[in-house]
């Protein structure tokens, strides 16, 4: 974070950072007319907590989709820690160690708890069918088997295990996507809305773990609403109107922005009243 | 009311030469729609490439059986992948048009008289598994027990049709467990998921598919191999719907679903058959003054589809489904 003391001075959209793990340059995607995401330049510090802001509408989700590869960008391109992802399918940008949650949780009902874990280690050569019928990945099952428990045990699910994911409450199947993700080893994880629906009870819980995983090296990227939640635990902020970054900065900093108040209270086209020129009104 | 005759009718039925047919389809059908959740309603397609495939490459190729049987084999890995590149990435509805579209098409063209010279048009193709017939070991009548006895000839096809489910259903079982079959099962579950966690869903997808429509090639040989006959009339979309009738009744995404529910489905539309035609006979309930014994074909799948909407209901997990499992489906 001290590192990114530097930038603070020069904090506004598009701003350069010391060392970046995602570099977004130009990527626009439109549906029909409607432009939904139209960003510049956009980079996302490497070992920092990173809040996605912004109203509804403001194409939060969809720049999350096309980063991911969940949906095309109509152009512009990306690099993910040096490697430029555009235009990979979904699969090839989370191998690279880029994973992403979902608003809404989709942890697999009908797998148990266990099953959800152990489907997310990557690597496994018994997902190939040549060897599947044959036992011999029953050895890193094993190894896989154990760092899953150790897992779920961080995330408080570990009594779970043998259940149906489908048996979860709201709040538990965040945690399991949470935990789900981190079997996959991300470098950058990707959370969408990680505390919508969740029982405040558990807010707490779920934004230790989110700190935890910028504390063990990771880099977070989240998208969230409530503003409470956005300064208590990120490093930056970058807010998002109409599909583009109007504002970034430390959260301190976003809060006094007149641009990001005015895109909340939707007030944000034509100059402010005390910024008409004089001259003009004369 | 001879109620030895119906259940010996039922058994024979239940275990015979159709039913195994019956049962091997919906193996299949259990790997692309109970465990990867694909709607293949095409899978009589899959039977009718196999089938025709290896009856053309013996009667117009003159290949040996065996090897024609591979390339029956080949035409259904064929179909499975003309069939999943351009659905398997789309929604899943796209996949059920596709296939049943497919199936329709595959026996309407074998059917027609422009294809004669290949597929012998209506005509079908006669004799073409003699080497089948002289590998037979068996010799005599077996009779298993009363009436329910099978001719030689009868009892090779049922041995050969049935060790193939087996076979087919061990290797699925030990698919199943493996952590491929998680990433099936998964898939069935959420593919959006799946993929951001780094899985090439569309691979898993097209291997679902098509080693379901190889099982489904195979059991189409069987059924015409039984016959020594191939004809487009055998490949209508109701084999497709009644094996998955017998899938259902069995249980979906349970190895041996598939293969009680075929044996069931087969003993209860014998067995009903016989229960109709003797109550027509004897005047029972007054069921003769409702219908004919020529009405007899069509009534007993009444009573059938009466029997899987009563399980539906009351067991809608089927036989051997996971009631947890149910409890949570979509």
């Amino acid at each position: 974070m001290s590192e990114l003391d530097h930038v603070v001075a020069r904090a506004e959209p598009g701003a350069p950072k010391p060392d970046p793990i995602l570099v977004v340059e130009d990527v626009r995607r439109s549906f029909g007319g409607l432009l939904a995401v139209d960003v510049d330049h956009l980079e996302v510090e490497r070992n920092t907590i990173t809040a996605l802001i912004g109203p509804n509408g403001a194409g939060k989700t969809t720049l999350f989709n096309v980063l991911t590869g969940f949906d095309h960008a109509t152009r512009g391109s990306w690099a993910f820690d040096g490697n430029p992802v555009a235009g990979l399918p979904a699969y090839r940008i989370a191998r690279l160690g880029m994973i992403r949650t979902f608003q809404l949780t989709k942890s697999l009902a009908r797998l148990t708890v266990l099953d959800n874990m152990l489907l997310a280690a990557p690597g496994q050569s018994g997902e190939s069918l040549w060897r599947a019928p044959f036992g011999f990945w029953r050895v890193e099952e094993r190894a896989n088997r154990v760092r899953a428990v150790a897992l779920l045990e961080r995330f408080n699910l570990a009594a779970k295990q043998h259940d149906l994911a489908a048996t979860l409450s709201g709040g538990q199947r965040k945690l399991l996507e949470m935990a789900r993700a981190l079997m996959v080893e991300p470098k950058l994880i990707m959370l969408d809305e990680p505390m919508a629906g969740v029982n405040p009870a558990l807010v707490q819980s779920l934004l230790e773990h989110i700190k935890a995983l910028r504390d063990e090296g990771r880099t977070v990227v989240f998208v969230e609403h409530d503003m409470d939640v956005v300064m208590n635990i990120s490093d930056w902020v970058v807010c998002l109107a109409e599909g583009q970054v109007i504002a970034e900065g430390p959260p301190a900093s976003i809060v006094a922005n007149e641009t990001v108040i005015d895109a909340y209270l939707g007030t944000r086209h034509g100059p402010r009243p005390s910024a008409v020129d004089p001259g003009e009104v004369l | 009311m001879d109620w030895g005759t119906i259940f010996e009718d039922g058994i024979r039925t239940g275990i015979g030469v159709t039913a195994a047919v019956y049962a091997l389809t919906a193996v299949g059908l259990n790997l692309q729609f109970g465990y990867t959740g694909l709607a293949n309603y095409g899978q009589a397609g899959f039977l009718l490439v196999g089938a025709y495939g290896t009856a053309i490459a013996v009667d117009r190729w003159e290949l040996p059986l065996w090897l024609a049987f591979f390339v029956g084999m080949a035409a259904a890995i064929v179909l499975g992948l003309l069939l999943g590149v351009p659905t398997l990435r789309l929604r899943a509805d796209y996949l059920a048009i596709v296939t049943i579209s497919a199936a329709e098409i595959l026996r309407i063209t074998a059917n027609s008289r422009a294809a004669q010279d290949v597929t012998g048009g209506p005509q079908g193709i006669k004799g073409f598994a003699g080497d089948f017939y002289d590998l037979n070991p068996f010799s005599g009548r077996f009779t298993l027990f009363g009436d329910v006895a099978f001719s030689a000839r009868n009892l090779w096809v049922i041995v050969v049709t049935w060790s193939l489910v087996a076979l087919f259903s061990a290797l699925l079982w030990l698919l199943m467990r493996s952590p491929w079959g998680r990433v099936l099962r998964a898939i069935r579950e959420d593919e959006d998921a799946v993929r951001s966690l780094g899985k090439n869903v569309y691979v898993y997808k097209m291997q679902s598919l098509v080693i379901g429509g190889i099982v489904g090639g195979i059991a189409g040989v069987m059924l015409v191999i039984d016959r020594q006959f191939v004809e487009a009339r055998n490949f209508e979309s109701s084999i497709t719907f009644l094996a998955y009738a017998a899938l259902i009744l069995g249980g979906l995404a349970r190895i041996a679903g598939p293969v009680v529910g075929a044996m069931l489905l087969w003993f209860f539309i014998s067995a009903t058959d016989t229960f109709l035609r003797q109550s027509i006979d004897e005047g029972f309930l007054g069921l003769d003054s409702l219908f004919d014994s020529s009405d007899v074909g069509a009534v007993r799948f009444m009573v059938v589809g009466l029997l899987i909407m009563a399980l539906v209901i009351f067991r809608p997990q089927g036989l051997l489904g996971s009631r947890r499992e149910a409890m949570f489906g979509e």
